[in-house]
């Protein structure tokens, strides 16, 4: 048996006190312990922004350079050939990362912004104005979003703001949702209503009672949300109303290379051109998907078992 | 029928120099630390400690399991011949739920709202090819009936949420009972309940115990509980034991100085004060959630500088009063007055002044503190709100409310989770007091921690009363802290107020019914109180 004091004093409570770790060395031990689907993942989206940043350092042409070579095969000069017009399909994919990454950033911060705001008011208030935005987000989620992002791009042009606002506004719905649900668990704690009782304004009751403990589920959302987005820039580009040329952007480089496809029977890697700028959607998507689910399942406590 | 696979007075199950580690922050800590335990056939023994002494882990253990994240590192635990700490878990199974069951704290939580209660009781005893599925019904119909459950025919057919929490605890005994196990493990399982409710959930465990003679290890941090159930108490601390002895020996002559302690704490008593003029006074107040009233046309007055204990079961509405003072939940009529001026009724009308002087301090000091803000920041932001003080001046004030609660500067940077039990409802009190107050409304703020802890809490209570002349309203249903804190006391019961006036003459007989119910079901450290109790209740 240990020799104790008899004596009782609140300072010699026993409580687990966490050593004091500094910022980094708590992010290499969470690294050390990363499984490789997630550092894989970390090293390919490590990757894509040193791309995204350095594009014209990295890229042998412009992004808008034409060559008075349409369509020429893989070649030194050309690594991987050239488009229907004679620009180097290499150097757009560089610049490629950085306007197709960038705008689906940008896009994604503002739907959080948006939905995040929205959702922790109707959290906090609960009151008509959850009901008002409840149901009018249930109205734009019902209809079909890329028909929708279609007819308002339509309508209001393909400029990037307003590609980048019509994207925002229907995936903040999905913002919306998910912070409302994982706000209302915060919002009946004892420290909500503390900070209600001393007065504090809805401002201060958001930012600082309820954002940080609602983080991990939002960092993640934000990781899934992104590549959906991203997923839709490049689908209307595709279709022709997103990224306009001569701004290079991997959605429409499928689109504009897209006959190459039926030469493969003659040369495969004429055939493989208009795969790669859709490869390079699907790699950065698979990652983020790795890093995501590793954060979700390191924040969520499901170590044991 | 009873249990013939072990005779009464045989070594059912021995423990020998037990250790546990459970594994947090990167590290191996030891929870149980070297544990000797012997435990004969139909023998009851009574575990008791402070949370974090290794109780619910040992008892646990008794039946050879582990929560994840903890190891049995040395030791071994025999049970009828047969060393469970060397067995997978595919074997031990084969004794999970048929020679050994388990009772757990929180019946609400513990039974699975989506089957009947009568499928959930007999569901391991019918796995284990014990009886088949009639009779293992019949027979749960009939220990329903042994634990004085309504109904017992028919009640096994209701879902857990039909049924009180009271009864959801026996039909959980009576679960633990179905496969007529040779050792029973009771992990707390009165601590949810109220007092009037405890004493017959108590009455049905013992009563089952007794007739089927089974052994029982019964853990809990209530010294007067289970000196009603146990024939052997064992106090531990630390992972390791204090002492052990029969329930008589160790009530009337403990010999350890720690164990003495535990049993002083029940001693506290307050000096009363005499009645003053009242700082708040609530004037027929009604108050509902939604259609359902909770307040009937309540009138409470509170004198100046004093403790005014509210006590009642859970669904009183005492809790709804000190919300409706609060302005959280708006009377729908009556009026509230403190210091003389009508309060409005909404918070949102109230001015900071007046939200300023009336403070609370929570039941549950967990919830009551943002996990993701620093002591400092706790404390500090209501200076910064209320009285404007900023930079070095709060972090001077802050030391200095630490220090009035017995805490020090070494706290500043610690977060909630990072506090003991008893700490952290410390940081809560210095909270409350940063606003600099008049009065401070505690919503049960000891019943969540140990009692050495609780003492801790009140004598701070006390002084600090004493030194800023504060005035508490005190909620709570636990009578012995009343003793300990009170000057008046409201008793309420459905919304109404039943009883109301100065401690001693509350607490001295005659009693209105509810009263009288109430304080008799109040646990005393008599080894034959229950027993006296229920004769008395019978006739």
């Amino acid at each position: 048996m240990k020799p104790e004091p008899n004596t009782y004093s609140a300072l010699g409570e026993v409580a687990a006190v966490h050593e004091r770790r500094s910022l980094w060395t708590r992010i290499v031990i969470d690294l050390r312990k990363a499984p490789f689907t997630a550092r894989f993942g970390m090293v390919v989206i490590l990757a894509y922004m040193l791309v995204a940043i350095f594009a014209p350092v990295l890229a042998p042409y412009g992004e808008a350079e034409v060559f008075p070579e349409p369509y020429a095969p893989w070649s030194s000069i050309y690594i991987f050939g050239t488009d229907q017009i004679g620009r180097d399909i290499f150097s757009r994919m560089i610049y490629g990362a950085r306007n197709t990454v960038g705008i689906a950033v940008a896009t994604t911060f503002l739907a959080f912004l948006i939905g995040g705001a929205l959702g922790l008011a109707a959290a906090i208030n609960r009151s008509w104005l959850d009901q008002f935005l409840s149901r009018s987000v249930d109205v734009l989620m019902a209809i079909p979003s890329l028909i929708f992002a279609l007819v308002l791009l339509s309508i209001f042009g393909s400029t990037v703001t307003n590609l980048i606002l019509i994207i925002a506004v229907l995936d903040s719905t999905r913002v919306f949702r998910l912070t409302r649900a994982v706000a209302l668990n915060v919002v009946v704690m004892d420290y909500v209503e503390a900070a209600r009782l001393r007065g504090e304004g809805l401002g201060w009751i958001m930012r600082r009672e309820i954002l940080p403990n609602i983080m991990p589920p939002l960092i993640a959302e934000f990781g899934l949300r992104f590549c959906f987005v991203f997923l839709t820039i490049a689908a209307l580009s595709f279709l022709g109303v997103g990224i306009q040329p001569p701004t290079a952007d991997w959605g429409s480089m499928v689109r504009d290379n897209a006959s190459l496809i039926m030469f493969a029977q003659y040369d495969l890697k004429v055939g493989l051109t208009p795969l790669l700028p859709a490869a390079a959607i699907a790699l950065l998507t698979v990652a983020i998907n790795f890093v995501v689910d590793w954060f979700l399942h390191k924040t969520s406590g499901l170590h044991d078992e | 029928m009873m249990s013939n696979r072990t005779k009464k007075g045989d070594v059912l199950l021995s423990i020998k120099g037990l250790k546990i580690q459970g594994f947090s922050d990167e590290k191996w800590h030891d929870i149980i630390n070297g544990i000797d335990l012997t435990l004969h056939a139909g023998e009851v023994l009574g575990l008791i400690g402070e949370s974090g002494a290794g109780k619910s882990t040992l008892g646990l253990a008794a039946m050879g399991y582990t929560q994840p994240g903890c190891r049995i590192t040395e030791g071994e635990i025999i049970f009828d011949g047969v060393d469970l700490a060397k067995l997978s878990d595919v074997e031990k199974r084969k004794f999970w739920g048929d020679r050994m069951t388990y009772v757990a704290q929180s019946a609400a939580a513990s039974f699975n709202p989506a089957r009947r209660l009568i499928v959930q009781t007999t569901a391991s005893t019918i796995r284990a090819g014990i009886k088949n599925r009639q009779d293992a019904y019949d027979d749960a119909k009939q220990l329903y009936d042994v634990l004085n459950l309504p109904d017992p025919d028919n009640i096994g057919d209701r879902y857990p949420h039909q049924v009180s929490g009271g009864q959801l605890q026996r039909v959980m005994t009576a679960m633990a009972m179905s496969p007529r196990p040779d050792l029973l493990v009771f992990d707390e399982p009165t601590t949810a309940l109220d007092v009037t409710t405890q004493v017959e959930v108590l009455a049905s465990m013992r009563s089952i115990v007794e007739e089927f003679n089974t052994a029982a290890i019964y853990i809990t941090h209530d010294l007067a509980v289970v000196a009603q159930m146990a024939d052997v108490i064992k106090v531990l601390r630390y992972g390791c034991e204090v002492e052990e002895a029969p329930t008589r020996q160790m009530l009337s002559a403990p010999k350890e100085a720690y164990t003495k302690s535990l049993w002083s704490v029940r001693a506290l008593e307050k000096p009363q004060q005499a009645a003053q003029a009242s700082v708040l006074s609530l004037k027929n107040i009604d108050a509902s959630y939604g259609i359902q009233k909770v307040l009937h046309a309540i009138n409470i007055e509170v004198p100046k500088g004093s403790t005014v204990a509210v006590v009642g079961e859970s669904g009183s509405g005492k809790s709804t009063a000190a919300r409706v003072i609060t302005g959280l939940l708006p009377q729908m009529s009556g009026t509230v007055k403190f210091d003389g001026e009508d309060l409005p009724p909404a918070l949102i009308n109230r001015s900071k002044e007046q939200k300023r002087r009336i403070q609370m301090i929570y039941q549950m000091a967990d919830t009551a503190m943002n996990p993701r803000q620093t002591v400092r920041e706790i404390i500090g932001r209501p200076l910064e709100f209320y009285l404007g003080i900023r930079g070095a001046a709060q972090t001077k004030r802050v030391i200095e409310l630490l220090e009035m609660i017995e805490l020090d500067a070494n706290f500043m940077e610690r977060l909630p989770g990072e506090l003991s039990g008893g700490q952290k409802q410390r940081i809560c009190i210095a909270r409350a007091l940063a606003a600099e107050p008049d009065f401070i409304i505690c919503d049960e703020v000891t019943s969540a921690l140990d009692q050495i802890v609780q003492e801790g809490i009140l004598k701070l209570l006390m002084r600090l009363q004493e030194e800023l002349g504060l005035t508490y309203l005190f909620i709570t249903h636990d009578i012995s802290t009343v003793n300990a804190i009170a000057d008046q006391v409201v008793v309420m019961n459905q919304g109404e107020v039943v009883e109301q006036g100065l401690k001693t003459e509350v607490f001295q007989p005659p009693h209105p019914d509810y009263t009288a119910l109430l304080l008799s079901s109040v646990p005393e450290m008599d080894p034959d109180w229950l027993t006296n109790l229920i004769s008395k209740r019978v006739v």
